[in-house]
């Protein structure tokens, strides 16, 4: 049977690595992350999940020693969050290079200066191009189903790429909610093995790893970039039978009350749930507003996105980092540019909020909603808008 | 030198699945000093061959030692651990 519990998202992602039987982890605990690891370490101490628990220095050794792990073939979590995934950073794009599957994943979170531990998305989007699969849980449930799917997809040998799954740090890590835990055989049925077929081998000496020379290295980066692409039909595909076996069903572009919606708000992570609540309100009026959900971010899923917003004269983004000096949001970059060949696309208005921990209330969704609509009406001076700063601001433009 | 492979010959992660295939890569290609041997002036104390970084220094069948091209990269290390001057000379490439 499986059973409901009342879990923060922290421990859910903890108890999805155990049933995942994971070999080896290696981590350095930090805020908002700090739980994971905390309970992994536990959970091996307490002989709950027989794996090797490697208490590294740093994040940069906590991801090294990951890449040597899967080298001899073991299954592998690690998981940080704002700093540390910065101070990982050269490693990040090593791992996706080599090839090498495992599962991390990151309670985002601000980046340092000022000092902030809480959430945005200035940590991931810092890394949005090194090569991973990343994708965002909208609520602890999701935390759980995605690390479950995160190690399927990316051990398939078809893939055999390092998937990161993103958690909002505290509007997730820290708070508990109720989460269906499946049985162990159903859980085993789903996650195969881990077989990687390049294990390091004394009998079949090879070089993981190699230096290259400016003769092949535009070789390996086509190589790596056309099996990111063709990775995605692996991970619909895992999603699929993750909803035959589980119920639950993810896709890479989430829709909620799109239908006839003239304006569609766009966001990623946890905003989301908060989101729906505002999108039912004014359905409820009788607004055409619905609401899109970026799920699946690397690969980006071009196809599912333009389907998804295609009626809509509208669309307004939400972004929780800035891409300094450049659009605004690095979100609506990129949706901007994916709708740019259309030859029928909403008006794209840029929004950024929920900077380093700002909450955002249904309030916050519904002005957005109100001044996004007015923006694609009748324009504004400014580049992107933010949402609920102080003090009025101008000069955001194009330079 | 071997054919050019594609972005489609690579193996997952780039990883060499051949051992000992970088006796193929010839890395004298960008030098531009090479050593010229003299066996009038060398003593075959063989100090030149225990001292190239690349073992680019071959031993030839009467006991002397010349030079291997094909990996020397030209630093001038040999000539500078030859006990007896003029037993090495590192001369430029365009020097013909
Ligand atoms: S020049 Fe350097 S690389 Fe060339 S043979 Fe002498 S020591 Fe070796
Ligand atoms: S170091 Fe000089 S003397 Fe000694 S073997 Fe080499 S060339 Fe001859």
């Amino acid at each position: 049977m499986s059973c409901r519990v009342a879990l923060e998202a922290s421990h859910a992602v903890a108890e999805a690595v155990r049933m995942a039987d994971v070999d080896v982890i290696a981590a350095y605990p930090i805020t908002p992350q700090t739980h994971i690891p905390e309970r992994l370490a536990e959970m091996v101490a307490d002989g709950e999940l027989s794996a090797a628990y490697i208490p590294v220095e740093s994040e940069h050794s906590a991801l090294s020693a990951c890449l040597g792990a899967v080298a001899v073939g073991a299954r592998t979590f690690t998981t940080t969050a704002g700093q540390g995934l910065e101070l990982m950073h050269e490693v990040v794009y090593v791992a996706s290079s080599m090839r090498y599957p495992m599962v991390m994943v990151i309670a985002n979170r601000a980046l340092s200066a000022p000092l902030s531990v809480w959430g945005d998305h200035s940590d991931v989007m810092s890394v949005r191009d090194t090569g991973w699969i990343q994708v965002f849980a909208q609520n602890n449930q999701e935390a759980f189903d995605l690390v479950l799917w995160g190690f399927r997809v990316a051990e398939d040998s078809r893939v055999l790429t390092p998937v990161m799954v993103n958690l909002d740090g505290f509007t997730l890590s820290h708070v508990t909610e109720a989460v269906i835990l499946p049985e162990q055989e159903v859980v085993n049925s789903f996650l195969p093995p881990f077989h990687y077929p390049f294990v390091l081998n004394p009998d079949k000496p090879a070089t993981h790893g190699a230096f290259a020379a400016p003769d092949i290295y535009t070789e390996t980066k086509i190589s790596q970039e056309v099996a990111l692409r063709k990775s995605k039909d692996i991970l619909l595909q895992g999603w699929q039978e993750f909803g035959d076996m589980f119920g639950r069903h993810y896709r890479p572009v989430e829709i909620y009350r799109v239908e006839g919606a003239k304006t569609l708000l766009l966001t990623m992570g946890s905003f989301t749930e908060t989101a729906k609540m505002v999108i039912d309100a004014r359905r409820d009026r009788g607004e055409l507003v619905g609401l899109v959900s970026l799920r699946l971010w690397r690969p980006f899923p071009f196809t599912e996105f333009r389907q998804a917003v295609k009626e809509a004269d509208t669309l307004i983004v939400l972004d929780r980092s800035i891409s300094f000096g450049g659009q605004g949001g690095p979100v609506c970059s990129e949706v901007r540019s994916a709708l740019f060949s259309e030859p029928k696309r909403p008006v794209v208005v840029s929004f950024v909020g929920g900077l380093g921990g700002r909450d955002m209330a249904e309030e916050d969704f519904g002005y957005v909603l109100d001044r996004g609509r007015e923006v694609a009406a009748k324009g504004s001076p400014e580049l992107f808008e933010t949402v609920g700063v102080r003090g009025e601001v101008s000069g955001i433009r194009d330079l | 030198m071997t054919k050019k492979l594609t972005w489609r010959d690579l193996e997952v992660g780039n990883i060499v699945t051949e051992p000992g295939n970088s006796a193929e890569r010839g890395t004298g290609d960008w030098r531009t000093e090479r050593p010229v041997f003299d066996k009038g002036i060398c003593i075959k104390c063989g100090l030149c061959w225990l001292h190239c970084p690349d073992s680019a220094i071959k031993i030839l069948d009467d006991g002397y030692y010349d030079v291997d091209l094909f990996y020397c990269k030209g630093c001038g290390i040999c000539e500078n651990v030859c006990p007896k001057k003029g037993a090495i000379v590192m001369v430029e490439e365009e020097e013909k």
